[in-house]
């Protein structure tokens, strides 16, 4: 994994392990798995390059809605996508992390067994039941909090009026992404917490250490790169989903940070779904662009991430 | 420093033995608990009879009964117990409190789709398709057949790809090509599910033609969207299994290969078995792709290679977005088809667990 | 591994399979032979507008059951990718709410058809978008036209507004925000719903007609149905949706001279056969230039849906299928199953004869 492994597995010349064939094919089918996906990438991204260009050269007069200039066309979604999906993350990682310890040091065994299998089926449910759950229950539910917050808190710009009448503004759409995204990151952390190495919580719990104290020096730096990773595939999924946002947001291009009104940013990929059934000729292009754009937006988070994940693997078991 | 002085102050006041003392019983959280929300809903229901405000507030009642509960248990159990314990009462609340908090949400949902669902749950939805039917009868079995087969086939695809790569990252990965696998299966992750659909089709309009529409080509596109997940998941389940064992494996003379198959993947199956129902879970709800290269059909189709496939999330999701006149009948067969394909993953998700079960070791935990 | 773990693992195999492998019930085994007649046969492929959707749902229905062995499969993934796709070759038929235009015809390069073939486009689904709203009491309401783009444009902002008033004397009108629900994906009802806007109100309605809401104002949902539910779960709410899904919510009758015209299939019919056809285009390609302005009681919302096919395919069998699904798409009784299957309004006399005609050049 890292560049010191190289040299130290150079310095042994003396013994040279025994080459047998189940290893080499072993190996070899694992190797080539892992090329396998970096060719799959390779194709997915030459064909995102390849279909966008023609967007970025075309005349903005061009593309739909007439922007000014692709950025303009662009931007808000971009703004969009990483406020709702931001949003969803602080919503749903702490409450994540409480469910997993929930169920992994609270719960009493027998219950947490069914509750974390719960949970996993939840991850199951289509984003297009979401988006009819979001529209039909949650949106009229949370309406007459939101009028509450506009009249006595208005005065924030987060919750500055006039307060949406369906109750679908882009907070309605993050809950319901946090909400989507909570069975992936609790079931993560959950299987992380289970594999705490027993005899580091009985030390911490001998040493007379209460159970939040055991936690809070055992398992969570035990668990903190498998956190990151769960928090991570939420936010994938949180950037990327499609018919959920499309479907529950009220979404009319603007750039706000304002939670509760009916104008809301647009995300990429609700932007798609919205928009690529009528598109043709150029605009394809351009919504693939925006694709380019998302994907692009992917990778730096996830570069962020493993640079976390990275500075601190005391604690990983292997290597 | 901190733990002195508060020794100190309880031994002032009342100096017993410092293990008997200062415990709450098993049920005074518990009465605690009831006293809040007692409290809580009687103030409510004051508001509510002196008209201030409108009716009962239920979930009103219920949050403020929490907080209150929230307050009293740290004070009292600060008074009672010291500052630690005060602490880890506290955080035990807050975990407790936020499982509840998330789970409201997830019950709902399942109660809806249950509630609308179970209108349609009937023999004739999983014994007929919806060819030549346009009133309010019908069925999805073309459908459940056409998710089972596609998500089967991407399950076969991506499962051994992705397992694969992760005993690669984990166990043999070493230098520049690990750390690309590991930054690009990351960003593989983040493909939206539209944009793998639009891929799968342009690669197969490449060998078919434009109008290629078929099951396996929805199959590849849900494999895009899986395999990240499959490694990404397993990985992590793979990275936990301590170093000991393999090197005690090794140290018997094991090769690498069985030492893995024999000895890493057991140890890690049932995390392994969670992140492949999770991957699983991830497409088999997927709509976009498969409606680009898998098309839409009413009739029946077991054909991977040829035709159109209908699929749960699509069938779905059409008759949400075209309903005919009789809109309770397209209604009622999308939420029956919901719940089918909840039902699956619920299915699907047992058989994985028996499996992994039966594979791992038994060990205590 | 334990014995009864297996067997009980092997019966869920076999069950499974066993439910698997059984048929639709519905389905039938291969097409019995009819002596005489020439049975159709094959799979014919069309993609496009999902407006269409549940209108092909039911033609699909009929003219699978007349026609045993013929296998009619409708994509609904929207016009411009159904346009698209047929373009492509990917289709033998497409659904859209817009006609191919004069750069698109002119351009030619039709893959689906044989080479240098025009293209056939038929008026074949005709189906009014009533503006519906959700107001307590309140089951119908007169807006001109100048009224309705006031209101969408955000310029009429409360319910109990005089200009409203003034048009429904005896009515009671709330004082309560107006919320204007629009689409907020790309959609031929937008397109529609504005061009009758800019056509009728231009001094309001200062927007060209566009399948995106030109506005950054208001609330948006997705499709028609998110349109009906965010009306229907939302108070003081107004939008536009096809006229099938109006339901229980209130709908406006339209100012057409001194008149007021609420929405009927007849009324919608009307204005497509006041409307000219588009000029320059030969025999079989019916596109029709909608006048939004008619001087006779026609209700002016309405959105028109065209298939197109080939003049001429590659394979005679495959246009025997399109000519035989055309014929009965445009049949009456064609159009009275999707009057009653989707709420279309369906096609006059007159047209139906212009139709007959054009389908004949299909080969």
């Amino acid at each position: 994994m890292t560049a010191t492994a190289t040299p130290a597995a150079q310095a042994p010349v003396a013994i040279v392990a025994k080459q047998r064939l189940g290893d080499r094919l072993f190996s070899g089918s694992a190797l080539y798995s892992g090329v396998a996906i970096l060719l799959i990438l390779a194709a997915v991204a030459f064909f995102l390059v390849g279909q966008s260009l023609p967007a970025f050269f075309a005349d903005p007069a061009d593309l739909s809605g007439s922007p000014a200039s692709i950025v303009d066309y662009i931007w808000p979604l971009v703004f969009g996508t990483l406020w709702s999906a931001a949003l969803a993350l602080v919503m749903a990682l702490p409450l994540a992390i409480g469910i997993a310890l929930f169920i992994s040091h609270y719960a009493p065994r027998r219950l947490a067994q069914g509750l974390g299998y719960l949970v996993d089926l939840l991850a199951a449910v289509p984003s297009v039941v979401y988006g009819l759950w979001g529209i039909l229950v949650l949106a009229p539910a949370v309406q007459p909090g939101y009028s509450w917050l506009v009249d006595t808190l208005g005065f924030i710009p987060l919750f500055a009026g006039p307060v949406s009448g369906t109750g679908r503004t882009i907070l309605t759409a993050a809950i319901v992404l946090g909400v989507m995204i909570l069975p992936v990151m609790t079931a993560i952390c959950r299987e992380i917490f289970l594999q705490t190495p027993v005899l580091h919580e009985e030390a911490a719990l001998a040493l007379g250490a209460t159970r939040w104290e055991m936690i809070r020096m055992a398992v969570l730096p035990f668990g903190r790169p498998g956190i990151i990773s769960g928090a991570m595939l939420g936010l994938g999924r949180a950037l990327g989903e499609t018919m959920a946002v499309a479907m529950v947001l009220s979404p009319t291009g603007v750039v706000t940070f304002a939670l509760l009104q009916s104008t809301n940013p647009s995300t990429i990929a609700a932007n798609i779904a919205l928009s690529f059934p009528e598109a043709y000729g150029i605009n394809v292009n351009l919504l693939i662009a925006t694709g380019l754009v998302l994907f692009l937006i992917t990778l730096a988070v996830n570069s962020i991430a493993r640079y976390i994940v990275n500075r601190r693997k005391d604690f990983s078991g292997a290597n | 420093m901190a733990i002195d002085s508060a020794r100190r102050s309880r031994t002032a006041s009342a100096p017993t033995n410092e293990l008997s003392h200062g415990r709450l019983g098993r049920g005074v959280p518990w009465i605690i608990l009831g006293a809040s929300l007692a409290v809580s809903a009687a103030v409510f229901w004051l508001f509510a009879v002196a008209g201030m405000t409108d009716g009962f507030n239920a979930i009103g009642a219920g949050l403020v009964g929490v907080l209150i509960y929230l307050v009293m248990i740290v004070v009292i159990s600060r008074q009672v117990e010291g500052g630690r314990q005060a602490t880890d009462r506290f955080v035990t609340a807050l975990v407790t409190g936020a499982f509840v908090v998330a789970i409201i949400p997830l019950v709902s949902l399942v109660a809806t789709v249950i509630a609308n669902g179970l209108a349609r749950f009937d023999v004739e939805f999983f014994s007929s398709s919806m060819r030549n039917v346009t009133d309010d009868g019908g069925g999805a079995i073309h459908a459940v057949v056409g998710t089972l087969l596609m998500t089967g086939t991407a399950a076969l695809i991506s499962i051994p790809v992705g397992l694969l790569t992760a005993i690669y990252l984990v166990e043999y990965g070493r230098g520049p090509l690990a750390r690309a696998i590991t930054f690009f299966v990351d960003v593989m992750t983040g493909i939206p599910s539209i944009v793998a659909g639009l891929f799968a089709f342009a690669l197969f309009a490449i060998f078919f033609g434009p109008g290629v529409r078929m099951g396996f080509a929805g199959a590849v596109a849900l494999s895009v969207l899986m395999i990240p997940v499959v490694v990404r998941s397993c990985e992590e389940m793979l990275r936990v299994v301590p170093n000991e064992l393999r090197e005690a494996a090794y140290a018997l003379g094991v090769p690498k290969w069985l030492t893995v198959l024999k000895v890493v993947l057991p140890t890690s199956i049932a995390g392994i078995t969670t992140g492949i129902m999770l991957a699983i879970a991830r497409v088999i709800g997927e709509t976009a792709p498969l409606l680009i290269v898998a098309g839409f059909t009413t009739s029946m189709n077991y054909d991977l290679f040829n035709d159109r496939m209908q699929s749960l999330p699509v069938f779905v999701y059409t008759s949400y977005a075209n309903q005919g006149v009789d809109t309770q009948a397209f209604l009622d067969r999308a939420w029956a088809g919901a719940l089918t394909l909840i039902l699956i993953v619920m299915l699907l998700n047992l058989v994985a667990r028996l499996v992994a079960r039966i594979f791992a070791p038994k060990l205590g935990r | 591994m334990n014995i009864t773990r297996a067997s009980g693992f092997t019966a869920f195999i076999a069950a499974s399979a066993l439910v698997l492998t059984g048929c639709a019930a519905n389905e039938g085994a291969a097409p019995e032979e009819t002596e005489g007649a020439v049975a159709l046969e094959g799979t014919l492929v069309g993609a496009g507008s999902s407006a269409v959707g549940a209108a092909q749902e039911v033609w699909i229905a009929e003219f699978q059951t007349i026609n045993e062995g013929v296998t009619v499969n409708y994509d609904p993934t929207g016009s411009g990718a159904g346009r698209e796709t047929f373009l492509g070759g990917g289709s033998d038929f497409a659904g859209t709410d817009r006609a191919f235009n004069d750069e698109e015809v002119a351009a030619g390069g039709f893959a689906s058809c044989a080479p240098d073939s025009g293209i056939v486009q038929l008026p074949l689904y005709i189906s009014p978008i009533a503006v519906i709203f959700n107001l307590e009491g309140i089951d119908e309401l007169n807006m001109s036209a100048e009224v309705i783009a006031g209101i969408f444009a955000e310029q009429i902002t409360n319910w109990n507004d005089p200009a409203i008033a003034e048009l429904n004397e005896g009515v009671e009108l709330p004082d309560l925000a107006i919320t204007p629900v629009h689409r907020s994906d790309d959609s031929g009802t937008t397109e529609n719903f504005t061009d009758y806007l800019a056509q009728a109100a231009p001094e309001v309605w200062t927007y060209e007609a566009d399948g995106v809401w030109p506005l950054d104002s208001g609330e948006a949902a997705q499709g028609t149905s998110g349109v009906v539910d965010a009306v229907t779960n939302g108070t003081g709410t107004i939008g536009y949706a096809d006229a099938s899904r109006a339901g229980e919510l209130g709908t406006v009758a339209v100012q057409i001279g001194e008149e007021f015209v609420p929405f009927s299939p007849e009324a919608a019919a009307a204005v497509v056969d006041a409307s000219p056809f588009v000029e320059g285009r030969p025999d079989f390609d019916l596109s029709i230039e909608l006048d939004r302005t008619p001087d006779t009681a026609a209700y002016p919302i309405v959105l028109v849906a065209y298939l197109v096919g080939c003049e001429t395919y590659n394979d005679a069998e495959q246009a025997e299928l399109v000519k035989a699904y055309f014929t009965y798409m445009a049949s009456p009784e064609g159009q009275a199953t999707a009057a009653e299957g989707a709420g279309s309004a369906p096609i006059s006399d007159a047209l139906f004869e212009r139709v007959t005609a054009a389908i004949e050049v299909i080969s």
